[in-house]
Order: structure tokens, then C-alpha cells, then sequence
């Protein structure tokens, strides 16, 4: 099975001061939408009526940090991962 | 903080409490004991993935080799006995070595067991689901293309394996003893509603229907199942039989030992057995302000967050900081055939069940239950949306008429 990412940079005013900023990585061959993601960041993660989960914003600000690591945590499938750019 | 834990129990409970112990601050030893052999590993795959034979087992290891926490894992090896006056654990490691550990604090994570039919030890082709090991020994029978397979109980577990079982082609019959599979979890509507599912994924579904014996017949000196007489008088020829009917929790070494026991280790509100004794997971009893009873929840979600909040419990000791409360929504999901099924909350099967959206004949539904007022519980039937935001109405305590005023506006 080929597993689809996310590739597309980050917008520059993102970076954090470490010169890296953090990207979001779903693995979709892993995702099941269960949309625990939805319930904890709601601004980041939405599933649709199609049952699709999609990432509203794959370059959060540092701000979404805690909120970002427990969806990764808690998906019931490990589909989330946190890239730093 | 120095001083030694001993975590029973290498499961989703145990690892996240091991964790969470390690990176907020524990620097002492932390000891994981389980009488399982295999590296830590995620359950739920066991009865889908795994068993279907998508995912390899290296795909549902807990704790992947970047991350290290420094854990001395006593793999293989069981607990048998508690001294909590002496703060001592005995072990039985592999081989029948035994050992006395000392410890400061304790997790105890030890679960369940499958429940298995009585007399039927040693037969081949009778299965159980609950360990890596279980299912990879399914695996091989059911890859070997069975002419039927019968499982026994359409709980969660009976239906998943079915469910795997109709994906690889496998004629199915699915025996239940209650009138409606998941009656006593979702109330008789919702319990109708997956007796439908079986059926319309092709399962000879049996309701209401027990089991009388397991035929057998040795073959080239082998015991084996060859088929299950039913207390319909009728009898299925099968060449593979799953039993899917319940767990017994794993409380044998801490009788005796002062703790409270009672279908699970009794705990206050902040999942405390004794002083420096924390219990989580499938194991773990305690009282919820949120649903008015003593809980104890199978579900994966409460077992991390459980484990994690355990062991903040300890932490929370040693720094003399106010301890928190554990009482999280409830909430898990169920895989079966192209359906998911959620559930947050608490229900009781006689609370009132109202569907909210969607409908039951098209399998894509959301139901509301309250009692009374009170809202206790969310069901979705591939409405994953639906569940996660109307879940979000427990911690906003919304009355039942209320939540289903939000829901009839998603």
C-alpha cells in the first residue's frame, strides 16, 4: 500500500526560534477516522461527512503544541505524527 | 524521587503509567511485570488488523525503539502475591523462578483474561482473543481456509472476529445466549440494530441460543473441535470455534492482601487502592461523581489515560500536590464489517434511546440516551463526527433534551 504525507512547507513566519516548526503528519492508511483528533483540536482536525478526516492547518503555531502532541497520543491508530521542519 | 516503582501489568495501562512516572520526574527504578512474554503491544488490533492478517505484529508495539524510558521490564513473569505491609511483590518469572521485590509505590495494571468454556483446555480449533499470541494462533487457522467457523458470544470481541472472518470469505455462525447481541451495553434498539449488521454481512447469526457441548475428535492423535451442539438441539460442524465471552480480571494474587476487591480493585476518585497503591485499567473500580456509581471501563481510552493519571496519583504523594480527580466520558469504538460503532458515555440499557440523526436502516445513525434528564450516553453508527462533538455536552453538562436540541442542529 502506498502511504500518502503531507510534504508542503511551512510558511515562514511559523518557525519557531529553534528554526524549526512543527508540521502535521497523517499516515491516512492508518487513519480510521475516529475523530478523537477533532475532540481535542478541533481548529487543526476535522472530520467530514464523508468521514474523512482532513488537517485544517498543517503548520499549527507553537501555541497548538500541547493540544497537537495528545491528539498524537491519543488516536486510537498512532496516524498522527509531529514533523519539525 | 528516588525511590522504586513496580508497575503489574506491561498493557496500554502500565506503559502509559510507566511513562507518564518517568517523564514528570521519577527517577528511580520503575519495574513492569507481565506474565505476557511479548514486548508491549496494542490490543485492538488483535481482533481486526492482526487477525485479518493487514497489519504484522510490529505494527501494534506500545513503545518503539526511540523511545527510551529506562524501564526494567520483568517480562514473563507474575505477580502472585502483594505484602503491603512490608511493601513487597512476589514474582513468578519464567520457568516457576520466584523473587520478592521491594517497592515504594505500585501501579497495579494487571487486567483480564479471556474467559474460556469450561472442559475445553487442550482442544485444537478453540480459540480465545486477548493476547498477540492468541491471535496470530487464529490467524494460522483461519488462513488455512475452515469451512465454517462458529463463535461463541456477540459482544465486541465475537463481533469483530466475525467481522474478520466474513472479510477473509469464511462462512460464519455467531452463537449468543441473550436475545440481542450487546443488549446489556446499548439497550434492546441498538441491540437489533447489530443483529441486523450480522446479518447483512452474510452471518448465521443464533440468538437466545447457549452452548451444550464442543464435539471433538482426535485425529492423528490430536484432539480436536469438529464442531458445537447447541441448546436449540441443532449442532454446527465447525473446524475453528472463538469464544468471545467475557474476562475474568486478574485480582487472584491480591486476595489476601488487604485491598479492597470487588469485580476490580476498589479505588477513591483519584484511582488510590492504599497509600502509594494506584490501580488503572480494566482492573481499576471507581466512583463516578459524572455517572452516580462505582465504574469500572474496559474501554482502550480509559486504560492510558487511566495509567496516566495513576501515576500522577503517586507523583502527586511524593510532592504532597493536590491529587485530581479521575472521571473522564467514557468512549471507545468498535470495527464490524464496514460499520464503526462509538460509544461515549455510560448508558444503562434501560435509559431511553432517542435517534438524533441519520437513520437505523441505513447503518449511519446517531442515538442519544438519557435517563430522565440526564444524558448518559452517545452512540454512533459511522457518525464519528457526530459522536466526538456531542461527547464534548458531558463536560458542558447538557440535560438530555438539550443535547438533542445541539444534535438536531449538527
Amino acid at each position: 500500500m502506498e502511504e500518502e504525507w503531507f510534504t508542503s512547507g511551512p510558511p515562514l513566519e511559523l518557525c519557531s526560534g529553534k528554526g524549526t516548526v512543527m508540521r502535521i503528519v497523517v499516515d491516512f492508511d492508518l487513519c480510521e477516522s475516529n475523530a478523537v483528533c477533532m475532540g481535542i483540536a478541533p481548529e487543526i482536525f476535522e472530520v467530514r461527512d464523508d468521514d474523512f478526516l482532513y488537517v485544517l492547518n498543517e503548520n499549527p503555531p507553537e501555541s497548538m503544541r500541547a493540544k497537537i502532541v495528545e491528539s498524537v497520543q491519543r488516536c486510537p491508530k498512532q496516524a498522527i505524527s509531529i514533523a519539525e521542519d | 524521587m528516588d525511590s522504586t516503582s513496580v508497575i503489574v501489568g506491561a498493557s496500554l495501562a502500565g506503559v502509559n503509567a510507566a511513562r507518564t512516572l518517568r517523564l514528570q520526574g521519577q527517577t528511580g527504578p520503575i519495574v513492569v511485570v507481565d506474565a505476557d512474554t511479548a514486548r508491549p503491544y496494542d490490543r485492538p488490533p488483535l481482533s481486526k488488523q492482526v487477525l485479518n492478517g493487514e497489519w504484522e505484529p510490529e505494527k501494534i508495539l506500545l513503545l518503539t525503539g526511540e523511545e527510551d524510558l529506562n524501564l526494567d521490564f520483568r517480562l514473563g513473569t507474575r505477580a502472585v502475591a502483594l505484602d503491603l505491609a512490608a511493601r513487597q511483590i512476589s514474582l513468578e518469572g519464567p520457568g516457576g523462578a520466584t523473587e520478592v521485590a521491594g517497592f515504594d509505590s505500585l501501579v497495579i495494571a494487571s487486567g483480564a483474561s479471556a474467559r474460556r468454556l469450561p472442559d475445553t483446555a487442550g482442544i485444537a480449533g478453540v480459540h480465545v482473543v486477548r493476547t498477540l499470541a492468541d491471535s496470530l494462533r487464529l490467524r494460522d487457522e483461519l488462513a488455512a481456509g475452515p469451512s465454517r467457523v462458529v463463535v461463541i458470544g456477540a459482544g465486541f470481541i465475537g463481533a469483530e472476529v466475525a467481522s474478520s472472518c466474513r472479510k477473509r470469505g469464511l462462512d460464519v455462525t455467531l452463537v449468543e445466549a441473550l436475545p440481542l447481541p450487546l443488549e446489556r451495553i446499548l439497550g434492546p434498539a441498538m441491540g437489533e440494530v447489530c443483529a441486523k449488521v450480522h446479518l447483512e454481512n452474510g452471518v448465521d447469526l443464533r440468538l437466545a441460543t447457549g452452548v451444550l457441548q464442543l464435539e471433538t475428535k482426535v485425529i492423528d492423535g490430536v484432539k480436536r473441535v469438529t464442531g458445537v451442539a447447541l441448546s436449540d438441539g441443532t449442532s454446527v460442524a465447525a473446524e475453528v470455534v472463538v469464544v468471545g465471552i467475557g474476562v475474568t480480571l486478574n485480582t487472584e494474587w491480591l486476595e489476601g492482601s488487604g485491598l479492597a476487591l470487588d469485580d476490580g480493585v476498589v479505588c477513591d476518585s483519584t484511582l488510590l487502592a492504599a497509600p502509594g497503591v494506584v490501580a488503572a485499567g480494566d482492573i481499576a473500580r471507581y466512583p463516578s461523581a459524572r455517572f452516580g456509581r462505582m465504574l469500572r471501563i474496559e474501554h482502550w481510552e480509559t486504560a492510558i489515560t487511566g495509567g496516566e493519571a495513576a501515576a500522577r496519583r503517586l507523583l502527586a504523594e511524593t510532592n504532597r500536590s493536590e491529587p485530581e480527580i479521575f472521571d473522564p466520558v467514557p468512549w471507545f469504538w468498535s470495527d464490524q464489517y464496514d460499520r464503526k460503532l462509538q460509544l461515549a458515555g455510560r448508558p444503562m440499557p434501560t435509559d431511553e434511546c432517542v435517534i438524533v440523526h441519520g437513520s437505523t436502516e441505513e447503518f449511519r445513525f446517531v442515538a442519544l440516551y438519557g435517563d430522565g434528564d440526564r444524558l448518559t450516553g452517545v452512540l454512533g453508527m459511522n457518525r464519528p463526527r457526530h459522536v466526538v462533538q456531542l461527547r464534548a455536552l458531558f463536560d458542558e453538562g447538557a440535560t438530555f433534551s438539550e443535547a438533542c436540541e445541539r444534535a438536531a442542529s449538527l
